[in-house]
């Protein structure tokens, strides 16, 4: 399978408020409110960590969820974010960084 | 309700300031007439201070960013700020005059992903908007700043302060941003100097030109929702707070001094002496602006326009009472609705018996005194007529 590497825009302003992050694109000034789900994910994309990974040890685990569903979203959720810009999605980890698995 | 206002109630329930305003300097390149503030340098906070407060700012919570002046680009480290700034992922609004800013500036601002720029431009015609800023060539130069922002896809906002002396030519300057790709607004409010000089006041327009203003429907959008009766007064309208100022916005000036907004200056902590999170929390001051609701307003709690009112504490603040009606906005809800609020009602009645009084005293006594004397004369005939 392949995998699949996210990170963080460096486009967009960010915030956590109450637990959740606040997100807004700078190209066109959409902005986002992430689950704590969503925010998990959104933390863990440095890039160099695979999104399988980061469902098994942000999500599954912390949300009590079945890992087929939650890895299903998370695909989702990084496709809508990929969609505005404000994460970054590869086939391959990014350059310079120690790939952690 | 829009995600805006989602985010800005939930961030005052958690007591969260979601924005800040955050003046880096009072000092100027221009002169303009209505300019509130005093542009000498009196202590600016240097350029490690101003770090260190965003890096207060990003952990406090604050997520909106305006940075602003006097005129920021007269700070040599600005491009430092903004850099910091950026680094801690706020939603950056810069406001300036614009007339630094050459093609290698705009260039130079792209990497701060800037939310969007604001731009003040009083007229279309450089004989008027010179003569507000006086500075000869700054509207040639603000424009050709606003052709180098939208050519490197900046979003510019054209803010255009209505007085007495521009008051003709808000159509030219809203056709001169359609021109330039810019976002137009107009604020037809001119506040009062920060050192409490009320001078300045007679920049305001006249009650018919504020009418004319908030009956155009290109300035304020559809008419009839924003020029509709106030709405009905009830629990909700009297337990709501008048603003964001103090509950999730704070306003820091060049000096490191915290005030609730930049337009109500409530001295409320200085960040040289204090974390601004211990301000945020603990001033009394602003625990005190937070404590306010409708129904605590002397006055304004009976006026009928409470409820759509856009009364500014700041204002109300400077005129004497933070808790009391703010004369600009009685007379922005009556330019909107056509009734008088209950403020000015109350100057009315009070000044026929001070008249009354006056005449009296004049035939008993001979010593004439002025209706200017008491105030009110004026608004009581404005009122009346209208
Ligand atoms: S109403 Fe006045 S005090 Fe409140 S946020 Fe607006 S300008 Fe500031
Ligand atoms: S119209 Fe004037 S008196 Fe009425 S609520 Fe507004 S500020 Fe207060």
């Amino acid at each position: 399978m392949t995998e699949t590497y996210i990170a963080r825009s460096s486009d967009v302003a960010s915030r956590m408020l109450g637990g959740e992050m606040i997100i807004m694109s700078a190209a066109d000034s959409t902005l986002f409110t992430l689950n704590q789900q969503a925010t998990a994910i959104w933390n863990a994309a440095d890039g160099v960590t695979p999104l399988s990974e980061i469902v098994e040890s942000k999500i599954c685990g912390a949300f009590e969820v079945d890992p087929a569903v939650a890895y299903q979203d998370a695909e989702e959720l990084v496709r809508d974010l990929a969609g505005h810009g404000i994460l970054l999605v590869s086939e391959r980890p990014a350059e310079g960084r120690e790939v952690t698995s | 309700m829009s995600l805006i206002t989602e985010l800005d109630s939930r961030a005052g329930k958690l007591g969260v300031p979601l924005s800040a305003h955050l003046d880096v300097t009072y000092r100027c390149n221009e002169r303009c007439v209505h300019c509130y503030l005093p542009h000498d340098d009196r202590g600016e906070m240097t350029t490690a201070e101003i770090v260190d407060l965003l890096d207060q700012l990003a952990d406090a919570g604050v997520f909106f960013l305006t940075i602003s002046g006097g005129e920021p680009f007269l700070r040599r480290d600005l491009f430092e700020i903004l850099a910091h700034a950026r680094a801690r992922t706020f939603n950056i609004k810069l406001k300036t005059n614009a007339i630094l800013i050459r093609e290698g500036e705009a260039e130079s601002l792209r990497r701060f992903n800037l939310d969007s720029i604001q731009i003040s431009i009083y007229s279309h015609r450089p004989e008027v908007h010179d003569a507000i800023t006086k500075v000869k060539g700054s509207l040639e130069r603000s424009i050709a700043a606003i052709r180098f922002l939208k050519s490197r896809g900046f979003k510019v906002t054209i803010a255009n302060v209505i007085m007495r002396y521009n008051r003709h030519d808000y159509p030219g300057v809203q056709a001169l941003a359609a021109e330039l790709g810019a976002i137009f607004t107009i604020d037809p409010t001119i506040t009062p100097h920060i050192e409490g000089d009320r001078g300045i006041l007679a920049l305001n327009v006249s009650r018919a030109d504020l009418e004319e203003i908030f009956h155009t429907e290109s300035l304020v959008g559809n008419l009839e929702e924003f020029c509709a009766p106030p709405v009905a007064v009830d629990d909700d309208v009297l337990d709501s707070v008048s603003c964001s100022a103090g509950h999730t916005l704070a306003y820091i000036s060049p000096y490191g001094d915290v005030f609730p907004c930049v337009q109500f200056p409530l001295p409320s902590g200085n960040v040289r002496k204090q974390k601004f999170l211990d301000i945020w929390r603990d001033s009394p001051q602003l625990r005190e602006v937070r404590s306010i609701h409708a129904r605590d307003l002397e006055g304004c709690s009976e006026c009928g326009h409470v409820g759509s009112c856009t009364r500014c504490p700041g204002l109300a603040y400077r005129e004497g009472n933070m808790r009391g009606p703010s004369m600009a906005d009685c007379e922005k809800s009556f330019a909107r609705t056509g009734i008088p609020s209950r403020n000015m009602l109350r100057k009315a009645a009070f000044s026929v018996p001070l008249v009354q009084i006056e005449e009296w005293r004049s035939t008993a006594s001979g010593a004439g005194l002025a209706e200017d004397d008491f105030g009110g004369g004026k608004d009581r005939e404005n009122v009346l007529s209208c």
